[in-house]
């Protein structure tokens, strides 16, 4: 019995190790593009869905977060970069609108610093 | 469910339960319906208050994600689920654990959260202040319109007790306006035709027309919100280790759970419960939030309390910067100085040496011209008519006034007579640092007048403040050595580097920055480069917009001891958030081998619902310590 619980153990963390902290693929997203402005859809539940949105430079962008989960880390979205602190009340479509005029990376992430995302503006 | 909802569900469905934990030792009292009771409520509870944890640390695990709610369903999902089996089994059961953890940690949530949007509502402050109406002219007429209807050169009239709406210069009347929303300037600033008014202020008095100059996003307000916005949201340097610390956090202390388990069931031969005990508390009291909350909240408290008087500070890295400085380099015009030059003595016949000088000075355009006239101003002098105007490049000005020949400029031109009492008089001006120039008719000096731009009344005392708070200070300024060094004397400055042309000011900082960490004061219209070279650029007073992009810090008073105040703030907010960081981590650091049992040889133990006490509270507690940073007095 105890030899078997330790053998599950062991693995149970190196599963833990290998699906945490192994390199995993982030979804990406490229934004719609139409002659006047983009838009991509934030899944926020979890983290967020996609975590890298890709922006085309110099078309008006808005990214639509929608929040699903409850947990109040994910309660505000913050690009520090951009100065942009948008809260997000579960369940609306919150517009957050990106300055495209310049190429660049800029990170977003949650209230507490644990989920990020990133938009990337080419 | 709304947080608070889940919380109250959660504590009147514990209660009872806590009741028989703390009355059952004494009077043998139980439950009615005994474990089925605790059964049915804490499966409400894990259903109805959990049920989102464990939704969100699902959908997170999916995504290789971990979070504090990772924690928390775990921890409260084996107790329940091991309760369920031991209850059929016939053996002690602990529905309670799970019920008091999410009570807990609940509580904790709800109280934080109130805690937190009471550490950004300086935002939401600053954005209320603006006016929603303007008395805006129509046709004849003035009429209400709404605040985003008023556009550039629109007369605005702004009656007593009202804001002023927007930006813009007055055209007609006069009042006294309260600017300490925008400014932190608590007395009332008197305003006459011509002055420039800022938009959000009170109009206390009078009443009085403006010509709108700025409006919607280009007010100072909208500027300063921004700025603000920025800061609170900005990252400081020292954040980075959490960062790092955040990544592997959660998985580590599953990690360690893990092995807490194994270690006492597996080595130390200890019952399931025992082991699962420890295992859970690992998990419980583990707090990432603390660390995530230590940095941005205590950040956002110090920025919001700055902008409150009139400090804006960029970011969480000039912020840094700040705190490590040795060295304070001001410019002298403007900033040390009024940077306005005034007439200070006049030798010789008062009335007719400003007379000759003021007739002349008007037709000039040297900087030192409206010191003159604004002197013969004040003593009514009148105007005579010159002719034969000639500027002398470098040397001075002359011209013809009822036939006679007269000269202004400088002492160093020899081919004027100088009385013994004249040439005594201009050396000892000079050795006061004053400006000299000679006025001279038909060959004789009749006159001189001194000119000095004289430091601000509040100079001396901010520069000794910055002295004893260990920092150098260095006067540099485009001045002659003799008037850059009397003015340094006056106020106290350590070193003075003068005769330095604008373009040459941020090599002259980026010499000192060999051997300092460099802050540079200046008002922004020639001094971009050096506030941008310096470790932390100030700038002050001006609102400049290139000031104000270039200054890391912008100071909207064109006040010396709110430099002080500046540095003072960011080395509390450093300090708060180095506190914070400091509980943060040591909470874990102790928390977690606590927990693990580690200490139970000598009776030291934490029970899960301690655990999940603890947690709430170390993460409630960085919030608060943030918040009382905002009634911190700089």
């Amino acid at each position: 019995m105890k030899v078997i619980t330790l053998i599950v153990g062991i693995i149970a963390i190196a599963f833990i190790a290998w699906w945490f902290l192994g390199k995993h693929d982030a979804s990406v997203e490229q934004a719609k593009v139409n002659s006047t402005n983009q838009t991509v859809n934030i899944q926020v539940k979890g983290g967020y869905s996609p975590e890298k949105v890709v922006l085309k430079k110099g078309v008006p962008a808005t990214l639509n977060f929608k929040r699903l989960d409850s947990s109040s880390c994910l309660d505000h979205v913050i690009f520090s970069d951009l100065g942009i602190n948008q809260e997000l009340p579960k369940g609306q479509v919150e517009q957050v609108k990106i300055d495209t005029s310049k190429a660049g990376e800029y990170d977003w992430e949650c209230s507490m610093n644990m989920f990020h995302g990133k938009v990337i503006v080419k | 469910m709304k947080i608070t909802t889940r919380f109250w569900i959660s504590l009147v469905l514990s209660l009872p339960m806590l009741v028989e934990m703390i009355i059952h030792p004494f009077t043998g009292w139980m439950l009615p319906g005994g474990n089925w009771t605790m059964l049915a409520f804490t499966t409400v509870i894990m259903l109805i208050s959990a049920g989102p944890f464990v939704s969100s640390a699902w959908s997170a695990f999916l995504k290789h994600h971990s979070n504090m709610d990772t924690l928390v369903a775990l921890g409260t999902m084996i107790t329940y689920l091991y309760s369920i089996y031991a209850m059929f089994t016939g053996r002690p059961v602990f529905f309670e654990t799970a019920a008091f953890v999410i009570t807990f940690v609940l509580l904790g949530q709800v109280l934080e959260a109130k805690m937190r949007s009471n550490a950004s509502s300086a935002i939401s402050k600053l954005v209320n202040l603006g006016a929603k109406e303007a008395l805006v002219k129509r046709g004849t007429e003035f009429v209400k319109v709404p605040i985003s209807q008023v556009v550039k050169g629109d007369l605005i009239q702004v009656l007593p007790g009202q804001k002023v709406p927007v930006d813009g210069r007055i055209v007609s009347g006069t009042s006294n306006i309260d600017e300490s929303m925008v400014t932190g300037e608590s007395m009332p600033v008197a305003k006459k035709a011509g002055d420039q008014v800022i938009g959000s202020t009170i109009n206390q008095n009078g009443s009085f027309v403006i010509e709108a100059e700025k409006v919607g996003n280009d007010t100072m307000l909208a500027q300063i919100i921004e700025i603000v916005k920025k800061a609170q949201n900005s990252h400081a340097p020292i954040q980075k280790l959490t960062d790092k610390v955040a990544n592997v956090f959660v998985p580590t202390v599953l990690i360690i759970a893990i092995i807490t388990f194994l270690v006492w069931f597996v080595f130390l031969n200890k019952s399931v419960p025992t082991a699962l005990n420890y295992a859970v508390s690992v998990m419980v009291i583990a707090c990432p939030c603390a660390l995530g909350l230590a940095t941005p909240t205590a950040l956002m408290v110090g920025t919001g309390l700055g902008a409150k008087k009139g400090i804006l500070i960029k970011n969480g890295e000039i912020l840094e910067a700040a705190n490590n400085l040795t060295a304070i380099v001001f410019d002298k015009t403007g900033t040390i100085t009024k940077g306005k030059p005034q007439v200070t003595d006049v030798i010789g016949n008062k009335l007719v040496v400003l007379q000759v000088a003021a007739s002349l000075e008007k037709l000039s355009e040297h900087p030192l011209a409206p010191a003159i006239l604004t002197a013969a101003q004040t003593e009514n002098v009148e105007m005579k008519d010159v002719t034969d105007f000639k500027a002398i490049e470098g040397h001075g000005i002359k011209g013809i006034i009822d036939g006679k020949t007269v000269f202004v400029g400088k002492p160093e031109i020899d081919q004027y007579t100088v009385e013994t009492k004249m040439s005594d008089a201009i050396t000892k001006l000079q050795k006061e640092a004053k400006t000299v120039v000679i006025v001279a008719m038909d060959d004789k000096v009749i006159g001189l007048i001194a000119i000095q731009d004289a430091p601000k009344e509040t100079a001396a005392k901010a520069i000794s403040d910055l002295k004893a708070e260990g920092l150098k200070t260095v006067m540099l300024t485009g001045d002659n050595r003799q008037v850059a060094d009397s003015v340094a004397k006056q106020v106290g400055i350590d070193q003075v580097i003068a005769e330095v042309l604008p373009i040459d000011k941020a090599d002259e900082i980026k010499k000192l920055q060999h051997n300092y960490k460099v802050a540079f004061v200046g008002d922004g219209i020639n001094d971009a480069p050096a506030l941008t070279q310096a470790d932390v650029g100030i700038a002050m007073g001006s609102g400049t917009d290139v000031a104000i992009d270039a200054g890391g810090i912008v100071l909207i008073k064109n006040d010396l001891e709110d430099v002080v105040r500046a540095l003072k703030l960011s080395k509390k907010t450093f300090k708060r958030i180095k506190l914070n960081l400091f509980w943060a981590f040591i909470y874990n650091i102790l928390g977690i081998p606590i927990a693990t049992g580690l200490f139970a040889g000598i009776g030291f133990t934490l029970s899960p619902e301690i655990a999940g006490l603890a947690m709430a509270f170390s993460s409630l507690s960085v919030v608060i310590s943030s918040v009382l940073l905002g009634k911190a007095k700089i």
